[in-house]
């Protein structure tokens, strides 16, 4: 019997998927976490990670078909669980496309331009990052039109999905808030905290270290709440049929905003773990897939806790709507210089609003307070994270 | 290296970090914030990117020194000459 490789659910609120590309061919051998095909979500187009090792023995869904969360996608021949499979196949993994190992990166934006101008971005050659296509690849490549035929059976139907891919996600966004507010008790604290320290920290780090191993203020609070969830029972992880599991670890979702609107919040894993430059690392990989198009299933499913943080030039304070089936979001607003009283004398002081929504099934104010009151404490020590 | 060079290669290098934007569409004279959205992670990615590019060590208090495509391209002619 081979196994089940089915479409995993990106988070509450998808139900359905399109499959795009396989980047596997029947015989291919694979590996659990290859990314072995793509399929679009109304989170744009993600890279789906296959869950164990073997042999593929058939495609069962086609690319270009929407199927439901739990559809089989393929068949895999798992070593131990099949006598067809005991004698290995002589054919090597089989990538379908791309230059660079059967990848193909192509951002929304892109991709939903390819579609207007019918053309085929597997035959699109690409210069951005990690040869990701790029809408200048496709500009470029509609005024050369005989190195990129048209592909006429299929134009029209993702012509018609480009066109609604904004409106899509949207909908999905307030599916999900809708039962957030719906189901969960939300519970709402905020507290404005000092950061001065955390910003000469910063300046003085970014001003020693070269342009590679600078951090963001967000990487900061970042770690500073991954390492309060550590400290703190009840925030990080899952409400699910009645019942609250702590995670194991703690992987912080990222709120990232996409340019031209919508919202991703991908994770950045066992992120308690990390030293603060290789989490920035992560951070910023993170941030340029979610906005080439090039997330993982995994990072989208894994999120204990999410932080959205709006970031400088914008508001003093965010009130965050958690995402299920998650039971907190810490929100952070703008650092600002603020009138502030230290040492009984008024003082101008940098900052920084954090807020706290969190499940009343789970947890009430005073545990929620002690929460916000750890990031704080971890952010007045930024040299400890 | 020419002014139009640098320009060319900078915009190629904008485009790289942010593929949702066109380049024919970039304004040299406004802002990438205020065209794109351009965020402290946009402009983090751009010195790397341009460090990669040019060799230019571009310290953080020198970041609104490239804000636009003009002023980007002043900054690297007198770091490059």
């Amino acid at each position: 019997m081979p196994s089940e490789f089915r479409l995993p659910a990106l988070g509450a609120d998808m139900d359905e998927g399109t499959v795009l590309e396989w980047h596997v061919a029947p015989g291919a051998r694979v590996k659990r976490g290859d990314v072995v095909a793509v399929v679009e979500t109304d989170k744009g187009a993600i890279d789906v990670e296959i869950f164990m090792d073997g042999v593929v023995r058939e495609i069962v869904v086609p690319p270009g078909t929407k199927v439901p969360v739990g559809t089989v996608l393929a068949l895999v021949d798992v070593p131990g669980e099949t006598t067809a499979a005991a004698s290995p196949a002589p054919s090597p993994p089989s990538a379908v496309e791309g230059g660079d190992g059967g990848r193909l990166r192509i951002s929304p934006a892109a991709r939903r331009r390819a579609r207007e101008l019918d053309l085929e971005f597997t035959a699109i050659k690409g210069t951005g990052p990690d040869g990701a296509i790029t809408i200048e690849d496709v500009e470029r490549a509609k005024s050369a039109p005989g190195r990129t035929p048209p592909a006429p059976q299929r134009a029209p139907a993702r012509a018609a999905e480009g066109a609604g891919e904004g409106a899509r996600m949207r909908e999905a966004i307030a599916a999900a808030m809708s039962r957030s507010k719906r189901e969960i008790p939300h519970y709402y604290l905020s507290t404005t905290v000092d950061v001065r320290p955390a910003t000469e920290w910063l300046a003085a780090h970014n001003a020693a270290a070269p342009v590679t191993q600078r951090l963001l203020f967000a990487a900061l609070l970042i770690k500073a709440v991954a390492l309060a969830c550590r400290e703190s029972k009840g925030f990080s992880g899952q409400y699910r049929d009645g019942r609250y599991e702590e995670a194991p670890a703690v992987h912080v979702g990222v709120a990232v905003a996409l340019r031209g609107g919508g919202l991703v919040a991908p994770a950045i894993m066992d992120t308690a773990d990390k030293p603060l430059v290789a989490l920035m690392d992560d951070f910023r990989a993170l941030v340029t897939r979610a906005r080439a198009g090039r997330l993982r299933a995994s990072e989208l499913a894994a999120p204990t806790i999410i932080l959205t943080s709006l970031g400088e030039d914008s508001v003093d304070a965010v009130f965050p709507i958690i995402q299920p089936p998650q039971v907190a979001i810490v929100g952070a607003g703008a650092v600002v210089e603020r009138p502030w009283v230290v040492d009984g004398a008024v003082a101008p002081r940098q900052v920084l609003t954090l807020s706290l929504g969190a499940d009343h099934r789970v947890t009430d104010g005073r545990l929620g307070a002690q929460f916000l009151a750890r990031i704080a404490a971890k952010l007045a020590h930024p040299e400890a994270l | 290296m020419e002014r139009e060079q640098i320009a060319q290669r900078v915009l190629e290098l904008l485009t790289g970090i942010a593929p949702d934007v066109e380049a024919a569409s970039v304004v040299p004279g406004i802002d990438f914030r205020d065209q794109f959205d351009f965020d402290s992670m946009d402009t983090l990615n751009f010195a790397i990117a341009l460090n990669r590019e040019f060799g230019v060590e571009v310290p953080e208090a020198d970041y609104a020194r490239l804000a636009s495509l003009d002023k980007c391209v002043e900054y690297l002619q007198g770091k490059l000459d």
